[in-house]
């Protein structure tokens, strides 16, 4: 997991989350990349992120997209985070004895039905074999995972508006990995709304 | 190889088509359901209702031992005309699959899914050599919060589709017609167990109690029903009636 380096945060807001990545692609102490992205969307209101070994994040990306593209023509309806975060679960526990190295985050916001209107927001974490954890506040994981922890235990409060989720999720990101050598060299935000999704790139410290 | 009896060459081979097109074990299959005691169901605008008669061809039977209206999860139910040993195997086929869904998703399969699954499995054993087609036709109730309630039929050679009410079995001919006539798409629940028992009793022979039908329900479930609280499951949307439940809406 020390192979690539690289970290992601999902932090829940009010009616609102937001998920973001460092771009960092790494040799062990060598960068080799400054656009690897570790965030990808699975339809506008679902993303996740995927630090850790980055073969592993190529194929686990690509299983994934494989998965939902089945179920979403099957069940001729769009994946919820929920149902996704237990694919993504059983996926990794399918390798149980010979994991993919990958502590994935998932961030989205459920679609509104008849019998939840008001769905909350939604983001979970799990560790490299598919141990589920759904938390109300913040995600960290990937190699800056413990400074993250900290900078976010800090800085997060709750119903924050997406303007200010956007501050916080990127303080917490950019204070965690200028902390971290295997993590940095850029970072993105995705702030996911009801009406739509906003990416940022963030000015980091290229150091 | 043209063996004696109906079809003549072509009725041996189940992976042969005849000249006009049939598979023709597959027609003898649906006339093994057509001989079969009759099952129905109704689609209401809060649930559903499945209703099938329990005969016994002896007093000396124990009926209550008898299962012909079966769960296979919390929101699914299966309704049969046809071969009691070939719904006891489809039954515990459709279980293993349900329970299959759950352990990738976390949520049992919506009614549509296992249909499709359901009747895949059905499909197979029309055309596989050395085995025969299923001699029943499944009527499937359930609700999921995709779709809502639905009715869905599955026929031997693996076709589906979806119901507002049919019927399946020896009757199923006059009890169509009946429900057609009494079908509306404002029915209740109630109303729909009601037309259901009355559908039963046109065609029934001997003496309609709780003891020689069985009766299941698809209910819809409430938003704060659906509210996971730590350490319990949600309440289940598809369940039978019991034998009392069943006194009492005969008694109606």
């Amino acid at each position: 997991m020390e192979l690539n380096g690289g970290s992601v945060v999902a932090m829940i807001g009010k009616e609102c989350v937001a998920i973001a990545s460092d771009l960092r692609l790494g040799n062990q102490a060598v960068g080799v990349a400054s656009n690897f992205d570790k965030v990808f969307p699975v339809n506008d209101k679902l993303y996740y992120g995927l630090p850790g070994l980055a073969t592993d994040v190529y194929t686990l990306k690509e299983h994934l997209r494989f998965r939902v593209n089945m179920y979403r023509m099957k069940e001729e309806r769009e994946i919820t985070p929920k149902t996704f975060t237990h694919l993504v679960s059983s996926t990794l526990y399918e390798k149980r004895f010979g994991p993919f190295f990958i502590e994935p985050v998932v961030a989205g916001l459920p679609t509104p039905t008849e019998l939840e209107p008001h769905p909350k927001p939604f983001i979970s974490t799990m560790d490299t074999i598919g141990c589920i954890t759904t938390p109300k506040d913040f995600a960290v994981a990937g190699t800056a995972a413990d400074k993250l922890y900290g900078v976010a235990e800090g800085l997060w409060e709750p119903d924050l508006e997406p303007e200010d989720l956007f501050e916080t999720i990127s303080q917490t990101l950019l204070n965690a990995v200028d902390r971290d050598a295997l993590s940095g060299w850029g970072a993105v935000v995705h702030i996911i709304t009801q009406d739509k999704v906003i990416t940022r790139t963030l000015r980091a410290r290229m150091d | 190889m043209s063996g004696p009896g109906s079809g003549g060459a072509y009725s041996f081979s189940l992976t042969t088509f005849s000249p006009s097109g049939k598979l023709v074990q597959i027609e003898h299959a649906l006339a093994a359901v057509s001989g079969g005691t009759t099952s129905l169901g109704i689609k209401a605008t809060n649930g559903i209702v499945l209703a099938t008669e329990k005969k016994s061809p002896s007093l000396l039977l124990d009926t209550s031992a008898l299962e012909k209206v079966a769960p296979i999860c919390s929101n699914i139910g299966f309704v049969y005309s046809g071969m009691g040993p070939d719904f006891r195997i489809l039954v515990a086929k459709a279980r293993k699959i349900a329970q299959a869904y759950w352990k990738v998703y976390g949520e049992y399969p919506p009614t549509k899914v296992l249909v499709q699954e359901v009747a895949g499995v059905m499909q197979k054993a029309t055309q596989s050599g050395g085995v025969r087609p299923y001699g029943i036709s499944l009527l499937i109730a359930g609700w999921d919060s995709h779709r809502g309630q639905s009715l869905w039929q599955i026929d031997p050679s693996g076709s589906y589709w979806a119901w507002k009410a049919s019927a399946i079995g020896k009757n199923m001919v006059n009890a169509k017609t009946f429900l057609e006539k009494r079908y509306n798409d404002e029915l209740s629940l109630e109303d729909a167990i009601h037309t259901a028992l009355l559908t039963l009793k046109e065609g029934f022979e001997g003496a309609m109690t709780e003891q020689t039908i069985e009766i299941g329900i698809v209910t819809i479930p409430t938003p704060d029903q659906m509210v996971e609280k730590s350490g319990e499951r949600l309440p289940p949307t598809f369940r039978k009636l019991t034998e009392n439940e069943v006194k009492d809406y005969l008694s109606l």
